[in-house]
């Protein structure tokens, strides 16, 4: 029998078309646009990591995180105050210090909400996240040292060695590099075995534990991997919009995220960063628009629901069918051949 | 597995005194069940006996009220499923629970590879290696050119075979099975008949079952439950002889 995947391979594959499509056009926006727009899509693309963040956590995982800003904001925090406080700003260790952050701080709630003796509901991680989100957002806003509700700003630029990195088309490649990462890592996660258990855990986790699995054990994994890339976004956007505010850590930032990843289609990964793009342009241009600029959050808030509703599988929803969705596990390596098949994604183009 | 000393069998599975209530309804009430390795052991009953409730108490779905629960020597009462699967404890639902939305062959993959640790998992390493495996199982089940296509396509008697394919694949010491053939023709129950026969070799078997004929033919020692007590217990011919079955059976069923 052929490996089973190779009829699937038969029948076309709309999702590697789409990535690279993607891909192609997120290496061109420097060079078609000119540098405001080119920094207004690098900030989209830090907002893309905190979508796929959302996208591995419930899309794939079935953890219900309304606080993933959480993380976010916190490296976010750290590295602006590495910069002040400290004078430090080279990227090669505020990258590492964001992601260990997000990682940490991730892990830590992780193992409160989901490794106790009681499985956890839905509901109760919710409810645990977005309090932990917005605990953080009052604390912070009542915090002198750092800023309070003012935030900090952050004069420095971010250093490549001596090179200082102004927003504008060179970050917009280093932040593209970091997304492009982020979400290789991912793909490689949700499509190997291990993805497939995340799978089968969303469909029926009490049958996944029958057959020996601590299930749990791989939600805290995925939460705290997630923490750690969204670390990674929060301490980048805190160099490049040269700002950082309790906002950015707080409850309207987690159900950006949400949004983001409900409206691009989740489980999919590239449909939270099509989600960010479509909100982000969206909110960009109704709020240009001065009769419409108190109305566009609800403008923003009716097209949500009519998607949520109507259309739960997003964007995505409309683009690739059920079946390849779910997709196939485990990447099929030939006999005396060391490198996965780049039509499983692993290696290949994807953004 | 024998005692070295008496050469008499040791048992797999010894329940004793198991009680369970929910609420007011004492839905186990001392039960005691001993299988020995290797064979089949089939549990009958009316309605309401306590059958899936004793099945769920050893799988670990519910923890009992009372009593203890020893499996191959270990004391499992307060264990959760996942360490009892470890241990060589595998459980096959009464309503198929098979997950839909992957394919058939994801599904064998998902149950042969709950053991691996997670870095493996990750990195995938185990894909090819079990891929041999998956397919003999799928072939066994007859279900291997239905490899590709999702469980929930399959025939109510297809997912059936699946879920005890499924269950097979963890090389379980001991696989319950709670209504096998629910839901099947005539000559699917056959079939499942003859799938099951060949795995005496390495597994013993509790099944809950309401098809009689089904459950003579398969198993070796029967027993059964009323108003969840155990009413009798005995090989296949001591139970069709037994007074006490007789007259629940006639004046109830």
């Amino acid at each position: 029998m052929a490996l089973p995947g190779t009829p699937l391979r038969k029948r076309r594959k709309i999702m590697p078309i789409l990535e690279v499509g993607v891909l192609v056009a997120l290496l061109l926006v420097p060079l078609v646009t000119n540098d405001f727009h080119t920094i207004i899509a690098s900030r989209m693309l830090l907002l893309a990591i905190l979508a796929i963040s959302f996208d591995l956590c419930w899309g794939y995982s079935g953890i219900m995180t309304f606080g993933q800003a959480l993380f976010f904001g916190m490296a976010g925090y750290v590295s602006a105050l590495l910069a002040n406080k400290a004078g430090f700003v080279q990227i090669w260790g505020i990258v590492p210090v964001s992601m260990a952050v997000g990682l940490v701080s991730a892990f830590l709630i992780g193992w409160f909400l989901l490794l106790g003796r009681r499985t956890p509901t839905i509901i109760f991680v919710a409810l645990g996240t977005l309090t932990a989100s917005y605990a953080a957002e009052r604390l912070v806003a009542g915090w002198q040292w750092i800023g309070a509700a003012n935030g900090i700003s952050v004069w420095d630029f971010l250093k490549v060695g001596p090179y200082e990195i102004e927003p504008g088309p060179t970050f917009y490649y280093i932040i593209l590099g970091f997304l492009i990462a982020c979400y290789v890592a991912s793909r490689w996660i949700v499509r190997s075995q291990f993805g497939l258990v995340l799978a089968g855990m969303r469909q029926n986790e009490e049958r996944l534990a029958f057959f020996g699995y601590r299930v749990q054990r791989f939600k805290a994994l995925v939460f705290s991997f997630a923490g750690m890339i969204t670390g990674l976004a929060g301490g980048l956007y805190a160099f490049h919009e040269g700002f950082i505010g309790p906002g950015n850590l707080g409850i309207v930032q987690s159900t950006y995220a949400v949004l983001y990843g409900l409206f691009g289609g989740v489980g999919t990964l590239l449909g939270p960063v099509l989600g960010v793009g479509a909100i982000e342009m969206i909110a960009f241009n109704l709020s240009d628009i001065d009769e419409l600029k108190p109305y566009w959050p609800v403008v923003l808030g009716a097209i949500m629901l009519v998607v949520v509703t109507y259309r739960p599988t997003g964007i995505m929803g409309f683009l690739v069918s059920t079946r390849e969705r779910i997709g196939t596990f485990g990447l099929i390596r030939d006999a005396g051949q060391d490198h996965a098949k780049p039509d499983d994604g692993g290696s290949g183009g994807t953004a | 597995m024998r005692n070295r000393t008496t050469g008499v069998p040791v048992a797999l599975l010894e329940v004793s005194g198991v009680a369970k209530t929910f609420g007011a309804l004492r839905a186990l009430d001392g039960v005691d069940l001993s299988v020995v390795s290797n064979s089949f052991h089939g549990l009958i009953g009316p309605n309401g006996s306590g059958k899936s409730t004793l099945l769920k108490a050893i799988a670990g779905d519910h923890f009992a009220d009372n009593g203890r629960i020893r499996f191959d020597g270990r004391d499992i009462t307060t264990m959760r499923p996942a360490r009892r699967s470890r241990l060589g404890l595998s459980l096959k639902f009464q309503i198929t629970a098979v997950l839909p939305e992957l394919c058939v062959y994801d599904n064998v993959l998902l149950a042969l590879q709950a053991h691996q640790s997670i870095w493996g998992l990750l990195r995938s390493n185990s894909r090819r290696a079990l891929h041999g495996e998956i397919s003999e199982t799928l072939d066994r089940f007859q279900l291997l050119d239905r490899a590709d296509d999702l469980a929930g396509e399959l025939s109510h008697g297809q997912q059936q075979w699946l879920e005890i394919a499924m269950a097979l694949t963890q090389r379980p010491k001991l696989l319950l099975l709670d209504e096998p053939t629910g839901g099947m023709s005539p000559e699917e129950r056959r079939a499942t008949g003859e799938l099951l026969a060949p795995i005496r070799a390495h597994c013993a078997m509790v099944i809950v079952e309401h098809d009689l004929d089904f459950i003579k033919e398969i198993c070796d020692r029967l027993t059964v439950m009323d108003n969840g007590r155990i009413l009798d217990d005995g090989t296949v011919e001591e139970i069709e002889r037994s007074a006490k079955v007789q007259e629940v059976y006639t004046t109830r069923v």
